[in-house]
């Protein structure tokens, strides 16, 4: 599976899932693409004015650390991203978004590379186009190519299935056939 | 080679009799936590196809976000959790007013050591207070669980902190994890689980360990364990009904990394904005004036930060201009404290008692900060915009005793 797309830099670590997706909201009871409204808020309103379909997010550490809102993933697949690249993950966040297929790649050299080329910290829409393989864990930018770990694979088996609710879904029907 | 405690508690929930590290392993939770966020989980459940959930005993629910709801939709929201709760014969509910999730739970004897509580609700890391592990998850992985009853973990690495020293009579074991905090930083325990060790651990009350293992959420581990010993014995005794075993790290486990750090001469601590790992001594802040002072909350709302507060306040007013908002954690922590006195030198220092629930900690409603307001908190984080507003507000987090010097005072500080 590739995934294509222009770069959105979010040049800081540690941004949290209260910029991502303020804590005001969490408890309205609001679809994915009402979600996607608030997407990046309290980080920089900017960003959902330009997000567009296929985007991909390039960002420090600790991406998406704080709390377990599953919001701050939906959030952000609904506004239009396909794949967030990140010197690291929040735990929680990383398995929140495999659990809404979203892909999410930990790659601190290509995370370096593109974010080097920005100086000030906050919101940049970049030049960069990168591609995704993710079945062979490389990115392509320009002429340079990156490797990234593969997932788990039970990760992959979710992901690979649309999402956790997909592959529940399998997994419940599967328990029906066998009688449990 | 020996077994740390989160892969012997890992072992224990899924069925083995050894896990190893790294390997991933299926469990099925000792109870599986959610709150307010109970509808969205439901509305899931039902669209993964679901009808009944796998045990509805395992299953606690507490409404303790928007409580008592300030609006429709948020009333609406707790609705639907009360219809799930009676079409599915969920014994664990406990409606508003009842507390805080992260109290209520172990207050009601759910939570049993050697087990995994799941929990949709970051500081779910908690309960390892009891010699469990608290591990974090997500809404659609909490549906799914709800429907079969298992999930995935990667077997962790983990990191031993060893607490060693005497503190000083102003220091709190909330002084003590901002410190560890400031120095691991909020990546430092990323996917790993903790595990606490020392002098000072040893001595702490479960209320001081549920201190310390919560805010190990804000250095992004998997679970936060302080081991079973006495003091957790004593505390369940009369609370837990079932039998249980717990478990302790073998004496040759292995550890991704040891830290030790000794206490002696710590000082009071505060988070500076915007991030819980921007962390320094009270003393060598600049001036800090504050609008609000927030005691409460899942870090520190229980009878002995209530205690410690009203002691500071009893017979003193707070500063003129400022609100010192107090959120018991539980019922029960509100009717001790009645009881003790405590509540009543509080509202005689001019505080705002609440009802128990998260309150303003996460900004939802109530008690959120205007445009330009700074607050100093007990709770467990100080994001930008985490009360509600990012305009130019800042939230300082501290113990109890220094929230209730600084509603004093009306600017930050320890002393009386």
């Amino acid at each position: 599976m590739i995934i294509e797309g222009r770069v959105w830099i979010f040049n800081d670590d540690d941004i949290n899932t209260d910029l991502i997706f303020p804590g005001k909201y969490t408890y309205e009871p609001l679809e994915p693409k009402e979600q996607a409204k608030y997407v990046m808020e309290d980080y920089d309103p900017a960003f959902v004015n330009q997000v567009k379909q296929h985007d991909i997010v390039v960002t420090g550490k600790n991406f998406g650390c704080g709390s377990s809102r599953e919001q701050a993933v939906t959030c952000l697949k609904f506004a239009g991203v396909d794949a967030i690249v990140a010197k690291s993950f929040a735990r929680l966040f990383y398995r929140n978004s495999i659990n809404s297929a979203l892909a999410v790649i930990e790659s601190p050299d290509l995370a370096e590379s593109i974010l080097n080329e920005v100086t000030e910290p906050g919101l940049h829409l970049s030049q960069f186009v990168i591609s995704i393989d993710l079945a062979k864990g490389k990115i392509a930018l320009d002429q340079k190519e990156f490797s990234f770990p593969p997932w788990d694979e039970q990760a992959m088996l979710i992901f690979k299935a649309g999402g956790l609710v997909e592959y529940t879904k399998q997994q419940l029907k599967d328990q029906a056939k066998k009688g449990l | 080679m020996g077994k740390t405690l989160i892969e012997k508690i890992i072992a224990g929930s899924s069925g083995r009799s050894e896990v190893n590290l790294g390997e991933i392993v299926f469990i099925t939770p000792h109870r599986i936590l959610s709150h307010d966020n109970s509808a969205a989980i439901s509305k899931i459940f039902k669209k993964i196809g679901a009808s009944k959930v796998w045990d509805p005993e395992r299953i606690f629910i507490a409404l303790d976000h928007a409580v008592p709801p300030p609006d429709e939709r948020k009333a609406l929201n707790h609705k639907v959790i009360r219809n799930f709760v009676h079409e599915q014969g969920i014994p664990h509910f406990y409606d508003c007013g009842v507390g805080i999730c992260h109290q209520v739970l172990p207050e009601h004897g759910h939570v049993v050591p050697g087990k995994i509580i799941l929990g949709s609700d970051s500081h779910t890391t908690t309960h390892g207070a009891l010699g469990a592990a608290g591990i974090p998850i997500g809404r659609t992985e909490t549906a799914s669980v709800w429907a079969i009853g298992r999930t995935w973990l990667k077997v962790p690495e983990s990191i031993k902190i060893t607490l060693n020293g005497k503190l000083k009579d102003n220091v709190y074991a909330k002084d003590v994890i901002l410190y560890v905090i400031g120095q691991i930083k909020a990546d430092g325990a990323n996917y790993r689980s903790v595990e606490y060790y020392g002098e000072v651990v040893e001595k702490m009350s479960i209320s001081e360990r549920m201190t310390i293992c919560n805010l190990s959420a804000e250095m992004g581990a998997k679970a936060g364990i302080v081991p079973f010993d006495e003091t957790t014995k004593r505390w369940l005794d009369g609370k837990v009904k079932e039998p249980y075993e717990p478990v302790d790290a073998d004496p040759d486990a292995s550890y991704a990394n040891v830290l030790e750090y000794d206490l002696n001469d710590l000082d009071p601590q505060v988070a500076c904005p915007h991030k819980v790992d921007n962390v320094c001594a009270v003393r060598d802040l600049t001036k800090i004036d504050i609008d609000v002072a927030l005691l409460g909350t899942c870090t520190n709302g229980r009878l002995d930060d209530l205690q410690i507060a009203s002691e500071i306040v009893k017979g003193k007013k707070i500063a003129r201009g400022v609100r010192l908002l107090v959120y018991p954690a539980s019922q029960q922590v509100l009717r001790d404290a009645l009881r003790l006195g405590y509540i009543d030198a509080l509202v005689s220092a001019e505080a705002e008692i609440a009802i128990p629930s998260c309150g303003p900690c996460l900004g939802a409603y109530g008690g959120v900060l205007a445009p330009g307001e700074t607050c100093i908190s007990s709770a467990n984080r100080n994001f930008k915009g985490r009360m509600g507003c990012k305009e130019d507000t800042g939230i300082y987090l501290a113990s109890p005793a220094t929230v209730a010097t600084s509603a004093l005072a009306g600017y930050i500080t320890t002393e009386v």
